[in-house]
């Protein structure tokens, strides 16, 4: 072994065995905090043996025997204790009779299933959305509650409650541990992407902080993307979020200027684009497509957003961007998920594939869209093909207003500096 | 973080000797679980050395072509897989797993990102000739 702190050794054995372990624990036993009990009590287990006996052929084996010779202990105590309560006239609520210890043996097989179930289970719509992170970073990624509450921001004893409140609402609310079928699996699987969604970009939207965890958010969201693509080979969406998350983290170190300023994506050198990411990212967008049109579906949300983030990886230099194509997909974008900001992005694309005037065209309508009321990139996009149609008075107006709507000080500066340009 | 772990040839890689059966059962195996725990970025094999070649270069600027097979064999790489972890000791944890029955070395190297470039590296002028690149590249664009 190397030289470093065990207890890292210990963090990394868990990180790796942990998902599985808890997700086939629960599966035994039917409830999420007893699995995660009996996990740690493996791993404790573990922490006094290996050092004396070596470290197994196979650890995760080892600690599943382990962790599940406790949970036979734990349900032969409670029939014991289930007979006695029988015995003194009362009745034990249970939906389903508990599996004999020979059975919780044999179920070794469908890990893989139990994994899924745990997935849908920590991202269940009956939690919170803080919850569903915290429990999904918690149970799929092996990540602390320490590690948890540095990455938030929020204190610890926060994402500890969370995940406490997490566990026990759903035992009350007695969501099944099971993988939903047909109508309502679309709708579930919705949330177990957005869950995932949310942690990419937490890490991802953050990045100009200098909080060192944010970006092993990305890292973290990444891996449950590919843990999940993994576990449901063809769900066409879940490869779609993977590429969009691929392709966007292989943009995370030109993002920044070195002074800390964001650099925008037309702006950025793309010989900074990690090119390892942005080939995954596009097996995983060519799998999404081949798998939607061999359903027959169009293509998802997520797959869309994907598709529109290739156009940009595919393009060497910004000039060689396929902006008709980009315009296309976004109009594809808007009809799945109407949204005044899809609209004003498509604006933009209309504005770079056939010239400013018809990107102003569709701005015009957008300028009456509440939800756009004080948002500066609105005006910011005005202005910008407005000075490209050489109308550079209204122009230097809507920089302006722009820059007085914006609270990013950078972007602020910059804004000024267009509409200075725009001259009198 | 991202580790590569780099698997040394032997006299039976450079041979050009194929696995086992039962090793690259094994090996799939091993590589489906990297997958599915969402670690692994790429994994390649190489050809033996007899197939390569080596490019070197002498203080004039010259450079001379050598045809394999390479002498050193332990030195040599005969494969890789690029993961990426949280910690090095994630890291190690996956080597231990590597179906190696005995013999076989494995090596983990972990691999630059860009943020791992400090200043004196990627210099100020550096940066700043990149700038210049970049508006370049910016005002030909505004000519289209």
């Amino acid at each position: 072994m190397t030289s470093s702190d065990p207890n890292a050794t210990v963090a990394a054995v868990w990180r790796i065995e942990s998902p599985r372990l808890i997700a086939g624990l629960t599966g035994l036993t039917r409830d999420l905090g007893v699995a995660e009990e009996l996990a740690q009590d493996a791993l404790v287990a573990a922490l006094e043996q290996w050092p004396v006996e070596g470290v197994p052929r196979n650890p995760g084996a080892w600690l599943m025997t382990t962790a599940k010779r406790r949970a036979i202990d734990l349900i032969r105590r409670r029939e014991v204790l289930a007979r006695k309560l029988t015995e003194l006239g009362h009745e034990l609520a249970v939906t389903e009779p508990e599996p004999g210890p020979e059975q919780l043996v044999e179920r070794a097989d469908g890990i893989e299933d139990d994994l899924l179930r745990l997935v849908f289970t920590a991202c269940h719509p009956v939690l919170s959305t803080e919850a569903r992170v915290a429990l999904t970073l918690r149970l799929l990624g092996g990540l602390t509650t320490e590690e948890i509450a540095r990455a938030f921001l929020v204190p610890e004893s926060t994402v500890a409650q969370r995940i406490v409140r997490a566990k026990r609402t759903l035992a009350k609310a007695g969501v099944p541990f099971e993988v939903p079928a047909g109508p309502e699996l679309a709708e579930r699987l919705d949330s177990v992407l957005e869950v995932v969604y949310l942690i990419f970009n937490e890490g991802y939207a953050a990045t100009a902080g200098r909080d060192w965890m944010r970006p092993e958010l990305c890292e973290e969201a990444l891996r449950l993307g590919r843990i999940l693509a993994g576990l449901m080979p063809a769900a066409a969406e879940v490869h779609g979020l993977v590429a969009l998350l691929e392709i966007q983290a292989s943009r995370s170190a030109a993002r920044l200027a070195p002074d800390g300023a964001p650099v925008l994506l037309l702006d950025q050198d793309r010989g900074r684009w990690d090119q390892l990411l942005v080939r995954r990212g596009l097996a995983a967008l060519d799998r999404a497509e081949s798998l939607s049109a061999a359903a027959g579906e169009p293509l998802g949300d997520y797959t869309l957003q994907a598709a529109i983030a290739a156009c940009h990886a595919r393009a060497v230099r910004p000039e060689e961007t396929d902006w008709v194509r980009i315009a296309a997909l976004y109009e594809a974008l808007a009809r799945r998920a109407p949204s005044p900001v899809v609209e004003l992005n498509r604006a933009v694309a209309l504005g770079m594939a056939f010239g400013p005037a018809a990107g102003l065209a569709l701005v015009e309508e957008l300028t009456e869209e509440p939800a756009l009321r004080g948002y500066h990139l609105l005006p910011a996009v005005r202005g910008d093909l407005l000075a490209r149609l050489g109308r550079g008075a209204e122009a230097r107006v809507e920089f302006e207003r722009a820059a007085a709507l914006t609270r990013n000080e950078r972007e602020r500066a910059l804004l000024l500096v267009r509409a200075k340009e725009c001259g009198a | 973080m991202r580790f590569m772990m780099i698997v040394r040839s032997d006299e039976k890689t450079e041979a050009g000797e194929l696995p086992s059966r039962e090793l690259i059962e094994a090996m799939s195996r091993y590589n489906e679980e990297l997958a599915k725990a969402g670690v692994l970025l790429a994994m390649d094999g190489l050809h033996p050395s007899s197939k390569g070649f080596r490019v070197s270069f002498d203080g004039a600027g010259r450079s001379t072509v050598t045809d394999g097979p390479f002498a050193e064999a332990k030195e040599l790489i005969a494969g890789y897989w690029v993961i990426q972890v949280k910690t090095p000791e994630e890291a190690v944890e996956w080597a231990r797993r590597v179906p190696y029955g005995d013999g076989g070395v494995l090596e983990l190297r972990q691999v630059f990102e860009a943020t791992d470039f400090p200043e004196e590296v990627f210099t100020p002028e550096a940066r700043e000739r990149e700038q210049v690149l970049i508006d370049e590249l910016k005002r030909k664009q505004a000519d289209h």
